[in-house]
């Protein structure tokens, strides 16, 4: 075995040609990609691939999960905080369905995923056969790219070509899924191959230096430039390239949800969040700049709110990898097409070293009254019960802004974005696009294997945490240290927030009941404790911080608080809105 | 701005990978808008093994440029192209099956041929079937004709389109230069039409 192994993970194409099983095929395959964690959970359509993993214990590291939501969630994680492609294993049928919601995740947040399912022999296709499902057909509209192997033959190739399309270009996830008969069928194996070339798919537009001449030429000019940054600069990797455009050009910059920490929080140029949570001056003064920057986002409505008065007065200047990005939402005056990693450095070249101090300094006023009307009484509350905003500050104050911060959907989420601190890019995993509550313990859990030398911190409302909680049972068995605060207001609260805003109060089905919590923990031998006490936060927090491994932490917080500033339905962002 | 988002039909062409499921990938950006496909074609283009589609849909342009731009991010495809009417030379074909009794007891067939530049692709005793090319409303003409003298089936190809302005896509699929962007900084109607911008 041992002889034959050695001859498999030669990355190159070998003379030498054995004969192997096309699920060793597979396993080889995620080997020479350097994957070391897979998460999944068994099935009778995978059994030959898991067969087969057995033996591979000592270099593929594989996570059982508690459900395959949980899984693929978990995958994401690990991509969003190791920067690598995440993988997961899931049987047909019901255990492929369930990969569903992942995959639209994944899709929208830009995520590199392979997904690995079984599927039914080859021969049973399109017969209603036991576990048979159409994943292909369901999950086409939610995958990057899937594709059906029947015959082991194609798994190398297969295998190069997934890895190669979810991490290239814009990543994204794909899907594969591997009848029973070409996992267990054996043939001429002749070594692994990654794919770098599809003559159909061109992962990055080519850069066309004049309009990164033109782009500069408008920025040169700008009395009251603006830059929004997302993901794309940190999936990019050009964290490095953001910080000195920003910095010689002395442009604020503000975040999406999914760029929160490209740069760190506390920069005297990130003026703060984008969108309907977010920040006062940054949401009003995009109507008032007069070049707005765009980088690596993509104008979602959470950010623009209403288009017909988005930005009207500025030229745009749009930086994206995704050519369909561009002009999708907002028109672009000059539309800079290319990897951000490369066109940064070209722009910054032309770029002007400047200090746009007035203007920057309207960004500090509007600040000062956010502070004022919201931010204080968020962050230190005079109320008898505790705020959410106040177990994020504390947080902030014991980590020092160093832990990777993951969030689930709802109050909590906006409230952890806003304020948590970010020194480090790959810290804030939340699922931005989809808005998937449950997303956050299985994410928590992909996140500490994606970076385990990091303090993870999973924020959850009491809503989200009861959709994905038996993962608690993937954190007993693979002992992985992840730090969960639950921040339990008795309500869905998000929902609750709109219907006392929108609805007037008519409080329908947001009332939740939860489990005790701390003992649900305990059923799975991890720690806990609850408080809903103020003066027990900073030892509770440190409680769980100090703790070796898992630990529960369960805050009482206020029942109706609501997360404001607010850009309400229908309006512009300049509308926005402090109580 | 009209211009950009008045309506009218619009030829797509594809050129893809000849793959699985691709067709399902490409229908789902339409059916995902809303958007009834008016005609569709797709068959093996001159270049081994690429595939290409002829794709008609009425909607304004802004829109069909967004479309374009999902099918082209797909990764088995090559090139997506969009013209006018006015930019491409088309046509269909199609077949029409009479009862060669009738046609031939009642009508001149040879005068019918000629005036709708039709032609006689089987003649059998019990039926005969013709066929012709053109724009909707010549064989809709035939249709008409033949209608009379008891038209056993009729039936029509998709849509195929030659672009006028075109050095050919051997030469374009070593471009992939972008669409030049608008100059102006203006609104966008069609993703505007929902006042509820925000939906929970
Ligand atoms: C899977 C899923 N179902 C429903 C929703 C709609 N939703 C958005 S926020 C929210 C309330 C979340 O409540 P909770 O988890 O208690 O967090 P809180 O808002 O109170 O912080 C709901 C139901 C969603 N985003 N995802």
């Amino acid at each position: 075995m041992e002889a034959i192994q050695e001859v498999l993970t030669e990355t190159k194409p070998t003379e030498t040609i054995v004969e192997v099983s096309g699920s060793v095929a597979l396993l080889e395959a995620l080997i020479v990609e350097g994957v070391d964690t897979i998460f999944g959970y068994p099935g009778g359509a995978i059994m030959p691939i898991y067969d087969a993993l057995f033996d591979y214990n000592d270099k593929l590291n594989h996570i059982l999960v508690r459900h395959e939501q949980g899984g693929i969630h978990a995958g994401q994680g690990y991509a969003r905080t190791s920067g690598k492609v995440g993988v997961v294993f899931a049987t047909s049928g019901p255990g492929a369905t369930n990969l569903v919601t992942g995959l639209a995740d994944a899709q929208i947040d830009s995520t590199p995923l392979v997904c690995i399912t079984g599927q039914v022999f080859a021969h049973l296709l399109g017969t209603d056969a036991f576990q048979e499902t159409d994943v292909i057909n369901i999950t086409t509209p939610v995958t990057k790219w899937n594709y059906q192997v029947t015959d082991a033959n194609e798994i190398p190739e297969v295998i190069a070509k997934a890895f190669y399309i979810a991490k290239s270009g814009r990543p994204g996830p794909v899907l594969i899924d591997i009848t029973k008969n070409a996992q267990i069928q054996l043939f001429n194996y002749k070594g692994y191959t990654p794919c770098n070339h599809i003559r159909s798919y061109r992962p990055k537009p080519i850069v066309r230096p004049q309009y990164i001449q033109e782009a500069a030429a408008l920025i040169n000019q700008a009395k009251k430039p603006f830059i929004l940054f997302g993901q794309g600069v940190i999936l990019g990797s050009a964290e490095q390239e953001f910080k000195t455009f920003v910095e010689k050009s002395g442009i604020p910059a503000a975040w999406t949800v999914l760029g929160a920490g490209a740069i760190p929080t506390d920069h005297p140029l990130n003026v703060g969040m984008l969108g309907m949570h977010g920040n006062y001056g940054p949401n009003v003064l995009t109507n008032e700049c007069d070049v707005l920057i765009a980088i690596g986002m993509r104008f979602d409505d959470r950010v623009t709110g209403r288009l017909d008065k988005y930005a009207k007065q500025a030229k745009v200047v749009h930086l994206d990898i995704d050519p369909a990005e561009i002009d999708k939402n907002v028109k672009s005056t000059v539309p800079v097409w290319g990897d951000c990693k490369e066109t940064l450095p070209l722009l910054t070249a032309l770029v002007d070293e400047k200090q746009h101090t007035e203007w920057l300094a309207k960004f500090n006023d509007y600040t000062r009254q956010e502070v004022e009307q919201v931010i204080e009484k968020e962050l230190n509350p005079t109320t008898a019960e505790m705020t959410m905003g106040e177990v994020i500050k504390q947080l902030n104050e014991i980590t020092k802004g160093e832990a990777v911060i993951v969030t689930d959907v709802g109050q909590h989420q906006m409230v952890a974005c806003r304020y948590a601190q970010f020194n480090n890019t790959r810290s804030n995993v939340t699922s931005g696009g989809l808005g998937t509550m449950g997303f956050a313990l299985p994410a928590a859990i992909g996140a500490k294997f994606g970076a385990q030398d990091r303090t993870v911190v999973a924020i959850i409302g009491d809503g989200g945490f009861q959709m994905t909680c038996q993962e608690l049972g993937t954190i007993m068995q693979s002992g992985i240290d992840v730090k969960i605060i639950i921040l339990n207001n008795r309500f869905l609260g998000m929902v609750r927030q709109w219907q006392e805003l929108f609805n007037s109060r008519r409080y329908s089905f947001v009332d939740i009941q939860s489990p005790d919590f701390v003992a649900l923990a305990a059923a799975y031998r991890i720690p806990g404790k609850v408080i809903d006490d103020r003066k027990d936060l900073p030892s509770a927090l440190n409680e769980m911080l100090s703790n070796k491994g898992s630990f529960l932490l369960e805050v009482m917080v206020t029942k109706e608080n609501n997360v404001f500033p607010m850009v309400p339905q229908g309006c512009s962002v300049s509308e926005i809105r402090l109580k | 701005m009209t211009q950009d988002t008045e309506k009218q039909e619009f030829n797509i062409t594809v050129y893809t990978e000849n793959q699985i499921g691709l067709l399902n990938r490409i229908a789902i950006i339409f059916t995902r808008r809303k958007i009834n496909i008016d005609s569709l074609n797709t068959s093996p283009s001159e270049i081994e093994s690429i595939h290409r589609f002829n794709i008609v849909i009425t909607e304004s342009e802004d829109v069909v440029r967004k479309l374009t731009r999902q099918i082209e991010k797909q990764v088995e495809v090559l090139k997506c192209y969009y013209h006018t009417n006015e930019d491409v030379i088309w046509q269909e074909m199609a077949l029409y099956k009479v009862s060669t009794d009738v046609i031939a007891e009642k009508v001149s067939v040879e005068r019918l041929l000629r005036e709708n530049g039709a032609r006689a692709v089987v003649i059998r005793k019990d039926y005969t079937v013709f066929e012709t090319t053109g724009h909707r409303e010549e064989t809709d003409n035939l249709i008409s004709i033949l209608q009379p003298y008891g038209l056993i089936e009729f039936v029509r190809s998709a849509r195929v389109a030659i672009i006028k302005d075109s050095d050919g896509f051997n030469r374009k699929l070593r471009e992939f230069e972008r669409l030049e962007p608008g100059e102006d900084v203006i609104e966008n109607e069609y993703l505007n039409q929902g006042q509820k911008v925000f939906t929970m």
